[in-house]
């Protein structure tokens, strides 16, 4: 993948262009094709080549007031209405309004006989007058080398088509010329030496027997363009070239948050969930509940009324909504709501780099905010490691420019390896979310973790992670004496901790009832002492008052002999 | 249809201007004609350059070109009819040999 200049911006080129309308197209050449030159398209057969001469003639007429004339030398002009009819292409309507002037050249072999000099006026003749009928600046020559198998005189023809290319440069029409692809050159006559301004190939290449179109700009004389191979697709929306490149990694940032689906992860990922516009990955064994975890980002998507895209690769929408109806999440309301969308189809079904066209078409129709990739492990069965990882680099790049979160789950296959995916894409994501199976106590048990989640603080702890009738729940941390319990274990855990918290109740009401028993005890004990003591008081105090009597008694005594003597005197 | 000796060759030269080309055509074909096909013969010479729009019914892309409709089959024969064989047996005028 090469780094090539901004294909959007616009370049000061003084060569003027034709734009085709064909999407993708313009961009890649910077305008489109070179006006009032003639322009080649090669391809071999089914390439598309009539096709994009078709569309670029129709869109001329309606969307750029471009008249155009196709000169069909294969097909005639009413089967060619009834081929770009599927693409709602109205080729009749079109003719009776004057935009488009089908004319039909056969040339039967057995009728014609050549004598001597010749030279192709009538068909000059016959252009002059389909083109200046309608005023028309488009020419498509379908496929013009059908002339050298109605002519034998070579010299003749080279001659003549020179000067027809000529002639056509000088009517100033914007001209597309078919030819098949040759063996060795480009086209089996060698047109492309006398078409020289631009060359466009169509390929077709099938590989593990899955066909990919793909368009490459051989050449532009005087213009820049993308050199790329591009894949196109070819639809009933006719044809898209999406020059899908790993771009230049400058796409703004969001700071802006996404909440998971399920509250005990989003506080795993700091609080709030993931950055919005973020990739995410969920990777993990079989029935780790990857999918569950796809359905709840979803469901929470769409219930906060933003639209989103489930793009399926392995179960049909039916079986995907009827599967997340058993955690009691209702996809189907979204869908009715027209917020979710989903894409199923196998990975088989196309190329690489059709699903990626397909997710780019589908995303810039469809404008969700976020979408889903179930599971990206598949596709590796249409492709190798590298371009699997190619194309998820170039859809994360593509994704992030259009601000949209992007979930992916991957299948680990291996309990051992189950730090790296299948895809290796586990370097490119911002969010890795590892689900895996914890084996013990025979039963098997989902543990959960952040593996790394970019920009933010995250946790670090495996937590328990349960599928519920009511959705996805992630249990707390139980660390019990062998470590992190989960399931049955963790319950039984958790029941013999309520057992002994019963009986530490118990006991504790028991030593308070001991205490309060023991308070009244002693408290009777202090009362009599107590009253032993005041006893002892009176006691004490009666003693004491006699003493004091006998005292003054004795003293009174005294004084009384005292004065009885002193009177005896 | 029944084997009538009196048919009539219906026979158009689609010619563009009068090139020395077209009139050495014109001049061949009378030639042979006036040899051949004695009062049995129509010749419509179309100037494309004043009727563009004729081109396109007889599926007219080299100049000059002599076509033959009746009698049947169509034959187209390009070029400046110089070859006089060439010419008589594209006419039916001489079985091919």
């Amino acid at each position: 993948m090469s780094l090539e200049p901004s294909e959007s911006r616009k370049m000061p080129s003084k060569l003027p262009k034709s734009n085709t309308g064909i999407r993708g197209l313009d961009e890649i050449t910077a305008g489109g094709l070179p006006s009032g030159r003639p322009t080649l398209v090669c391809g071999s057969a089914g390439s598309g080549k009539t096709l994009f001469s078709m569309e670029f003639l129709v869109h001329g007429a309606t969307k750029y007031n471009e008249p155009g004339v196709f000169v069909a030398f294969e097909e005639k002009a009413e089967e060619l209405a009834v081929n770009v009819a599927s693409l709602g292409f109205d080729l009749n309507q079109l003719q009776h309004d004057g935009q488009i002037r089908v004319d039909h050249v056969r040339i039967e072999r057995s009728e014609i006989e050549e004598t001597g000099e010749y030279n192709l006026d009538g068909l000059f003749i016959r252009l002059a007058y389909a083109i200046d009928s309608i005023g028309a600046k488009r020419v498509v020559l379908d496929t013009i080398e059908s002339l050298f198998s109605g002519l034998t005189n070579q010299a003749v023809l080279r001659a003549e088509l020179r000067r027809l290319f000529e002639w056509l440069k000088e009517k100033k029409v914007t001209t597309i010329i078919t030819g098949e692809r040759g063996e060795a050159s480009l086209t089996r006559q060698g047109l492309e030496e006398y078409v020289s301004d631009c060359v466009i190939l169509l390929d077709h290449r099938v590989e593990n027997k899955i066909s990919t179109r793909i368009l490459r700009i051989v050449k532009y004389r005087g213009s820049v363009h993308g050199t790329n191979e591009y894949p196109f697709l070819i639809d009933e929306e006719g044809i898209s070239v999406l020059p899908v490149t790993s771009l230049q990694l400058n796409h703004p940032v969001s700071s802006g948050r996404i909440s998971s689906g399920i509250p005990a992860l989003d506080k795993m990922l700091g609080g709030e969930g993931f950055f919005k516009a973020s990739s995410v990955l969920v990777s993990g064994t079989a029935g780790t509940g990857k999918t569950s975890i796809a359905g709840s980002f979803i469901d929470k998507t769409c219930t906060d009324g933003m639209r989103a895209i489930y793009f399926a690769f392995e179960e049909s929408p039916h079986q995907i909504v009827r599967n997340m109806r058993s955690i009691n999440i209702d996809l189907q309301a979204h869908v009715d709501s027209g917020l979710l969308l989903f894409s199923a189809s196998r990975p088989t079904f196309n190329g690489l780099e059709m699903h990626l066209l397909n997710i780019v078409k589908l995303v810039e129709k469809f404008k969700p905010s976020a979408i889903v990739l179930d599971p990206i492990s598949n596709l590796i069965t249409v492709g190798s490691n590298s371009e699997v990882r190619s194309l998820l680099t170039r859809l994360i790049d593509f994704l992030q420019s259009q601000q949209i979160t992007v979930m992916f789950t991957a299948l680990a296959l291996n309990d051992k390896n189950s730090e790296q995916t299948d895809e290796g894409v586990s370097s490119l994501v911002d969010v890795w979310i590892l689900v895996r199976d914890i084996e013990s106590n025979g039963e098997r048990n989902r543990g959960l973790y952040v593996m790394k989640s970019r920009g933010m603080k995250h946790s670090n702890q495996v937590r328990e992670f349960v599928i519920t009738d009511e959705g996805l729940k992630l249990v707390e941390v139980f660390l019990g004496p062998v470590g992190v319990l989960t399931g049955s274990a963790r319950e039984t855990q958790q029941l013999l901790e309520k057992t002994s918290e019963a009986l530490r109740d118990h006991a504790v009401s028991r030593k308070d009832r001991e205490i309060e028993r023991k308070r009244l005890v002693l408290e009777s004990k202090i009362a009599t002492l107590k009253e032993e003591f005041e006893s002892l008081q009176e006691e004490l105090n009666k003693s004491y008052i006699e003493d004091e009597l006998k005292k003054s008694i004795m003293e009174d005594n005294r004084k009384e002999l005292t004065r009885k003597r002193d009177d005896l005197l | 249809m029944e084997e009538v000796k009196e048919e009539v060759w219906e026979l158009r030269l689609y010619v563009a201007g009068k090139t020395t080309r077209s009139v050495a055509a014109l001049a061949n074909l009378k030639k042979y004609c006036e040899e051949h096909l004695k009062d049995k013969y129509v010749i419509e010479v179309i100037d494309l350059l004043i009727h563009p729009q004729l081109a396109e019914g007889d599926q007219i892309l080299a100049i000059p070109t002599l076509v033959k409709k009746v009698p049947e089959p169509i034959r187209k024969i390009i070029g400046d009819l110089s070859n006089e064989e060439k010419v008589l047996v594209g006419l039916n005028i001489r079985p091919a040999k």
